[in-house]
């Protein structure tokens, strides 16, 4: 390399190491300010270290939000169930529009990618009146059940993975005599296992973020997931016990962050091909 | 059709039928029912009265409504080209063959795994006026420029100012660009690198480079972006939401259309009304992301096409 390469590559990286901090930075605050004493988050000008490790500020905050271990419990149940059930019904239907070829196949597909322009404020509405009907507010089922119907994004992740696959193994199968769900069931999904726990994890953040529909549909505080018994408790405590705030954030993205990081190659690769190729 | 044909027709529809159905339960019949209350007076407690045009001429003589189009229209207008910048830059950075650029990816990517309700309460807290970490980090840096150039520059108070709030939802957007940082990486590798060797010989520098051949070639990853990007936007409702406890800020400078939508659907259950505004956003994402598909036509580069 020549000297101004690699003094452009000493300029690139001292700007990276900049931003990093600065993105960085919020995370940072947020678990000091967690761990200070309630007096230390009005000190100015603030200290990024409290003068003393406040650890009681977690059960504190855990007690003063109420039914936590409720909250924790019904969203890990929701996510679950969730990933369930997409995991299953866009692996069938993602099948369905890839390794299976029948007339206006293509045609279908085009409207299912015309599906994820509609936004849910739009439907949001007649889809509470028709849970209304069945007597599902205030129930789980409205937000978990819609996720057995293969949400059109986890489809179109799906089916690009199985167009990856050669069409050889699905035609050796065939002649040996299986039938179209045994090909799916015991030859594509074991291929597939990278691109369906992409899928689980996508959905399980998307659960685990999810405020509008718990907001909508949860009507019972003991109902709550994580996100809108934070909510609850910032609109009770807003402006006031901050290191009580924060510790409550810091426990409600932790599992997102460790889940991250055991699955950090799949997330990432999962991520990247969400933009790739269409 | 051959009786094959047939058969294969069976069995691919009986592979999509759980998206059929949820196709037709959770898409189809919801918007053609809430094209059908929109024009229709609603509350879910009693059996919808048909009105015909009223929801929608109420709304166009409606000034909440006109603000929170103007609001959503403003962030839109300001946190997709921002978002855009932000995410490419940060991106084409992370390309460079780094020491540790692996760790800088990580960083960058973790303010988007935050989930929307934590996001929207650790922000309130960076942006409040007095004790957050912007304002302390910002103060010093005012303070320094009014000294040189004379100026009484103050940092504002975000949230409780009309003025600035928006630019605090910003902001707070810009910071969990880490999903787009990771798709643009994955259109950069795919950049053929023997442009930029026949480009170094003709001798053109970074930006030369940059400008004239990466934003071309992943042209179709920034077009995916930003409809994204807009689908998003105008329906922004949770981090302005939860900042407001509920409400819609200084002035109502933070209400968005998803929030006067969910206003009046689930606070005063004017279930009409909502569906007729939901119909004017879902016209307008439309709209757009047409207006784009156009505009990409002409400037988007696809390869091998």
């Amino acid at each position: 390399m020549n000297k101004s390469g690699k003094l452009l590559t000493l300029f690139v990286w001292c700007l990276l190491a900049f931003l990093a901090i600065a993105f960085l930075a919020p995370l940072i605050w947020m678990i000091s300010t967690s761990l200070k004493p309630l007096n230390e988050t009005m000190s100015l000008p603030p200290r990024w270290i409290p003068s003393s490790i406040q650890w009681k500020n977690y059960p504190d905050a855990i007690a003063a939000m109420g039914q936590f271990w409720k909250y924790a419990a019904n969203s890990l149940f929701l996510c679950a169930m969730s990933v369930i059930g997409t995991v299953a019904s866009s692996a069938l239907a993602a099948y369905g529009f890839s390794r299976i070829e029948w007339r206006g196949r293509d045609k279908v597909f085009l409207i299912l990618l015309a599906t994820m322009m509609i936004p849910f404020p739009v439907i949001m509405v007649p889809i509470y009146s028709l849970f209304k009907n069945l007597g599902w507010i205030g129930s789980f089922k409205p937000l978990w059940a819609p996720t057995f119907f293969a949400g059109a994004f986890n489809v179109f992740l799906l089916r690009q993975f199985f167009l990856s696959l050669p069409k050889d193994i699905s035609e050796a199968a065939r002649i040996d005599g299986c039938s179209e769900l045994q090909i799916f069931l015991r030859v594509i999904l074991p291929l597939c296992k990278s691109a369906l726990l992409v899928v689980a994890l996508f959905q399980f953040m998307f659960t685990w973020n999810d405020f509008l529909g718990p907001l909508i549909f949860l009507t019972e505080q003991k109902d709550y997931t994580l996100a809108l018994g934070l909510q609850s408790f910032q609109s009770q405590n807003g402006g006031t016990a901050w290191h009580h705030l924060m510790a409550a954030s810091t426990l409600v993205v932790l599992p997102v962050i460790v889940l991250f990081f055991f699955t950090q190659k799949s997330f990432i690769e999962g991520i990247a091909s969400t933009g790739a190729k269409n | 059709m051959t009786r094959q044909d047939k058969h294969q027709l069976k069995v691919g529809l009986a592979f999509i039928s759980p998206w059929i159905v949820g196709f037709l339960a959770l898409c189809v019949y919801p918007l053609l029912s809430s094209a059908w209350y929109s024009l229709c007076d609603y509350s879910v407690l009693s059996p919808a009265v048909f009105v015909g045009a009223q929801n929608y001429r109420d709304i166009l003589s409606d000034e909440v409504f006109w603000k929170a189009l103007s609001n959503t229209i403003f962030f839109a207008a300001f946190a997709i080209p921002l978002g855009l910048f932000v995410s490419l830059s940060l991106a084409i950075l992370l390309n460079f063959d780094l020491p540790g650029k692996g760790v800088f990816r990580t960083i960058f990517f973790l303010p988007s795994l935050v989930p929307m309700v934590s996001l929207a309460v650790l922000w309130q807290w960076m942006l409040n006026g007095e004790l957050g970490l912007v304002n302390n980090l910002l103060n010093p840096i005012l303070h320094a420029l009014n000294h040189l150039l004379g100026t009484q520059w103050s940092a504002p108070n975000w949230l409780q100012d009309a003025r600035y709030a928006k630019w605090g939802i910003i902001f707070t957007g810009i910071w969990g660009v880490g999903n787009a940082v990771v798709i643009y990486l994955a259109g950069l590798q795919d950049v053929p690198r023997h442009l930029y060797e026949s480009a170094e010989i003709d001798g053109a520098n970074f930006f030369q480079k940059t400008l004239h051949i990466t934003v071309p070639v992943i042209s179709p990853v920034i077009y995916f972006n930003t409809i994204m990007g807009l689908i998003g936007s105008f329906q922004v409702f949770a981090v302005p939401y939860v900042m407001t406890s509920g409400g819609d800020g200084p002035e109502r400078s933070l209400l968005f259309i998803a929030t006067y939508l969910y206003q009046n659907a689930f606070d005063y259950w004017n279930m009409g009304y909502a569906c007729a505004i939901g119909m004017i956003l879902f016209v307008i994402i439309l709209t757009l992301t047409y207006v784009s598909t156009k505009l990409s036509e002409k400037h988007v580069y696809y390869a091998g096409k």
